[in-house]
């Protein structure tokens, strides 16, 4: 008796516990952005940047420098869908390589990846939604 | 009676066991890759039957700082060798990632030396392997990036075991694998480690342990 009565209440504190770590709407979203982000990370840029986002010595830059993210928000997607070759500035270090174009990325996709950077590296919460991917992109030079 | 045979027995077979396990760690050796024969030589006016095997054999390279590097140059030397392009899109930068750890570990040590040859030899001129060099982080002498003619490059790396190609389908046009190769003192392969796979690095640290303990 008092075995089934311990069980309910293990029950019901794991059930309060789910409820109360509920996630809103929005969250949930990025959440499932991040999860997309992340196989596109592993295949297309963990080899240069690293599988933390640490970067490789002056060769591949960090992308954990919160402050170079925020900035440059407006040109990531642009970045990352034509690549990269001129002098930048990132976590106190200049580099200078060539990061080549991603053509085979999808708009959708680049918002996936730049959500994942973004919230797991750069500890930042915003999604980079569909749209505001595709309002950046019509603006590359 | 017979109860206490048994467990006597197994006690000894336990010894025994601990004592032959003990001994392989502190006797461990290496595996000698590749094709090996047999040769016949004469000792004392006896005949012996002794083992050739598969050795690196002599090359010539430009290095990062325009100096010919050749076989003599890792003479009596372990190094770990690999295949690589600066340009390199897909593995070698995890690949020279990894070895990187390696080389800060024994940058300092006379016994352990780097070797990169590079499949681009349209590129990756003396000039572009030293700025490479030194944006990775390589501060000494003891790893050297090389460049030779395509087939010289080409013709070393199937001596050490390992496929190259010039592939226009594949990432930045070469295909090629990600071992890092592990020579002894003899020029003997001892070794061929995934560079882009975290325990197979992990291990190549501790086999080359293994391997500087070998007279
Ligand atoms: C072949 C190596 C390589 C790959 C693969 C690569 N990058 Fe880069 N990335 C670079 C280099 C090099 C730079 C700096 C370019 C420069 O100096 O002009 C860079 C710069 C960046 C920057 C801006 C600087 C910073 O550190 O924040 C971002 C963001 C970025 N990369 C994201 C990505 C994403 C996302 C992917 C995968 C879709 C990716 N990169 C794949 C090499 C690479």
């Amino acid at each position: 008796m008092t075995k089934i009565y311990f069980l309910a209440i293990l029950v019901s504190i794991y059930f309060l516990s789910a409820m109360s770590s509920c996630q809103s709407g929005e969250d949930i979203k990025t959440a499932q952005y991040a999860v997309n982000g992340q196989k596109i990370y592993i295949n297309h840029c963990k080899n240069c940047h690293g599988e933390k986002g640490e970067g490789l010595g002056l060769l591949y830059p960090p992308l954990t420098d919160v402050d170079f993210l925020t900035k440059n928000r407006e040109r990531l997607s642009c970045i990352i869908r034509n690549g990269l070759n001129e002098e930048i500035t990132v976590a106190g270090k200049t580099f200078h390589t060539i990061m080549p174009a991603n053509e085979t990325l999808t708009d959708i996709d680049i918002a996936y990846v730049l959500t994942y950077i973004t919230t797991n590296f750069g500890k930042q919460d915003k999604i980079f939604s569909l749209e505001e991917v595709q309002q950046d992109l019509i603006n590359c030079k | 009676m017979v109860n206490l045979f048994h467990i006597r027995a197994s006690v000894v077979l336990a010894l025994a066991a601990l004592g032959i396990s003990s001994c392989q760690s502190n006797t461990a050796t290496l595996p000698i890759y590749g094709q090996r024969e047999p040769v016949e030589k004469i000792v004392d006016g006896k005949t012996i039957t002794d083992t050739l095997y598969h050795t690196i054999p002599a090359f010539k390279f430009l290095n990062q700082d325009s100096i010919y590097i050749t076989d003599k140059n890792y003479d009596n030397k372990v190094y770990i060798a690999n295949f690589f392009f600066t340009h390199c899109p897909s593995i070698c930068p995890t690949m020279n990632r990894n070895l990187l750890k390696v080389y800060e570990q024994y940058k300092d040590s006379d016994q352990v030396y780097f070797l990169s040859h590079s499949i681009d030899f349209k590129y990756d001129q003396p000039h572009v392997l030293k700025e490479y060099a030194h944006k990775l982080g390589v501060s000494n002498d003891h790893w050297n990036f090389v460049t030779g003619s395509k087939a010289d490059i080409y013709g070393i790396a199937n001596q050490y075991l390992v496929y190259t190609a010039e592939d226009k389908n594949a990432p930045g046009g070469y295909d090629h694998q990600g071992y890092l190769v592990l020579i002894d003192k003899q020029k003997r392969i001892r070794g061929a480690y995934d560079g882009t796979n975290d325990e197979q690095v992990a291990k190549l640290q501790k086999e080359l342990a293994i391997l500087l303990q070998e007279k």
